[in-house]
């Protein structure tokens, strides 16, 4: 079934001229590239990931909504935030899925033999998710705006907002790097997100106000990553005082970072 | 170039209380075929993991292409290709894309890589569906694009785990003769496998592994001239009729109904057993000879050393 291999053929050899740090972005490169492959070829599952946010956003804007008071602001303005903070958080368990089933799979088994760079296959994958985020958190902007979702602040300040909320998804990334590195199969990575994901999105300021809460559920919903995150990009998008707000939020993704990315590296080495 | 393709040094490797590789030595010559046999759990894929530097070893040194695998790695991943039993390809990609990929993490330029796709496509009967996302493909055409992959920088020295573990026995035959034109073409192979006929037609050398230890080597004519001559198996109609029968042969029974004798003297073995059978009053209801085959010498070998 096979040709001889040709005669005169050479094959190409690798270069290892250029610096390390060349290889170390052209091969997170690659990686991102083949990660977002499967928006390409699969958009359906891109499509069901939105299902979710938007059952949300009709069950908080219509059937909820009317029944929660929140102080100085329209419902939704106050809402949508909440759904995009969800949604990034809820969207970054496709990190430790496809880091998870590349195991299973034996790829990293393949990839670890590869004189790539050993930073860009998670490089590469929590890069790859930040930029799907970018295109999920475009769709459910274009969502919130068909219900009634309005920017009070002018464009440059909500944008500076989704940056905040993109860095927090990165950040989440990590976090989940280091679970799909933990676990056997897709499966159960799947499994293991929704505990640590429950608390932090449902006992937050994403949908309700926490003074609403006992105290100690309120304590909890104003001093966690996704009310920071929330608090951020609501105030990007209604107005008001911006900057502390950002401050905040960024100092919590960038602490989840500086402590879980070693984390997950080391297992990585290890896995 | 050396004349040792790969050099494996009292490798070890323990996994909690289990010791996967209790102190693994041989070595390849450049250009040849290594079969390293054994069973599940023997220790083959950690050996292999070892020496592709994916795992590093507790103890012991492993040498590919003339660079040590632990302190050299990354000299040896560019010398090196893998193709695991598991098919590592991604299913989202298509065949081709697969490939460029691989080469460009070998950091081949993407002209040199496309090109290298095309060519091994061809060669591996894989242009039709070349376009294909690879989850249409067929569990053979998993495993050719899988080697096709790990060829992309035609690597003096490939790495072969398992390379036809479930596959259907067309597709082994197919995936045997791309094997063996690699060789053809000066490439140093290691092999991993659970099936003897696979060790006995691709490999130059054999290492038996059981239990993480090597329990025997050599050619396979070699290993195979360890069981000795011939067998003569009779078979009888019932257990009683074939006791008797060893008991009059100086033989073994196996399987109640048949006897095996060794042909230590040559066809003289065979008319001096018929004989004494039939002074006996004793009728074989079948005879056969048999040639020892790797499967006798695998068998003998490991449930020798489990005992």
């Amino acid at each position: 079934m096979t040709a001889t291999t040709a005669p005169s053929f050479v094959a190409p050899r690798p270069s290892n001229a250029k610096p390390s740090i060349v290889w170390a972005l052209r091969d997170t490169g690659a990686m991102i590239g083949r990660n977002l492959t499967v928006i390409r070829r699969v958009p359906q599952l891109l499509v069901f990931s939105l299902i979710q946010p938007m059952i949300f956003v009709l069950l908080f804007r219509y059937v909820f909504g009317g029944a929660i008071r929140v102080p100085g602001i329209r419902y939704v303005d106050y809402l949508m935030p909440g759904i995009f903070t969800q949604t990034v958080a809820f969207g970054a368990i496709n990190t430790a899925v496809g880091l998870a089933e590349d195991r299973g799979k034996g790829l990293l088994e393949r990839l670890r033999s590869l004189p790539m760079a050993r930073a860009a296959v998670l490089g590469g994958r929590t890069l790859a998710d930040t930029a799907r985020n970018v295109l999920i958190i475009a769709l459910m902007t274009a969502i919130g705006a068909l219900v009634g979702f309005r920017i009070h602040n002018g464009v440059p300040a909500f944008l500076l907002g989704l940056l905040v909320l993109l860095l927090f998804g990165f950040a989440l990334s990590w976090v989940f790097a280091l679970i799909g590195l933990s676990v056997p199969n897709g499966e159960s990575a799947q499994a293991a997100a929704f505990p640590l994901l429950a608390p932090l999105v449902f006992a937050s300021n994403s949908f309700v106000d926490p003074a609403s809460m006992p105290t100690w559920l309120a304590w909890w919903a104003r001093n966690q990553p996704v009310s920071a995150t929330v608090n951020a990009v609501r105030a990007s998008a209604a107005g008001g005082p911006l900057a502390t707000k950002v401050l905040i939020a960024v100092a919590w993704s960038v602490g989840v970072i500086v402590v879980l990315a070693p984390l997950a590296v080391r297992k990585y080495r290890k896995a | 170039m050396t004349t040792t393709a790969i050099v494996a040094e009292n490798l070890q490797k323990r996994f909690g209380a289990v010791k996967a590789v209790q102190g693994i030595s041989f070595a390849v010559p450049t250009g040849t075929v290594l079969g390293l046999l054994g069973a599940n759990g023997a220790g083959k894929t950690t050996v292999v993991r070892m020496l592709t530097t994916v795992l590093k070893p507790d103890a012991g040194a492993g040498v590919v292409n003339g660079f040590d695998v632990v302190r050299e790695a990354q000299a040896v991943r560019s010398s090196i290709g893998l193709a695991g039993q598991y098919a590592a390809v991604d299913e989202n990609l298509t065949g081709r894309e697969n490939i460029v990929l691989v080469g460009r993490l070998n950091h081949l330029s993407r002209a040199d890589a496309s090109q290298r796709a095309v060519h091994l496509l061809a060669q591996f009967g894989l242009t039709d569906a070349g376009d294909r996302p690879a989850r249409t493909y067929s569990g053979g055409m998993r495993r050719r694009l899988d080697l096709a992959a790990a060829l992309v920088t035609h690597p003096p020295v490939l790495f072969l785990d398992e390379p036809t573990t479930g596959l259907d026995p067309a597709s082994r035959l197919d995936l045997w003769g791309v094997i063996e034109e690699l060789v053809a073409d000066g490439t140093t192979v290691l092999l991993t496998t659970q099936y003897l006929e696979e060790a006995d037609r691709l490999a130059d050398n054999i290492v038996v592994l059981d239990q993480g230890l090597v329990v025997a080597e050599g050619t396979p004519t070699e290993l195979k001239a360890r069981l000795g001559d011939t067998v003569i198996e009779l078979e009888f109609a019932d257990a009683a009729s074939a006791a008797a029968a060893a008991t009059v042969l100086d033989a073994q029974t196996e399987a109640s109904t048949i006897v095996r004798v060794v042909m230590t003297d040559g066809p003289a073995t065979l008319r001096d057993a018929l004989n004494r059978l039939a002074a006996a009053g004793i009728t074989a209801q079948h005879v056969a000879l048999r040639q020892p085959t790797l499967d006798d010498v695998f068998l003998t070998l490991t449930t020798g050393a489990a005992a």
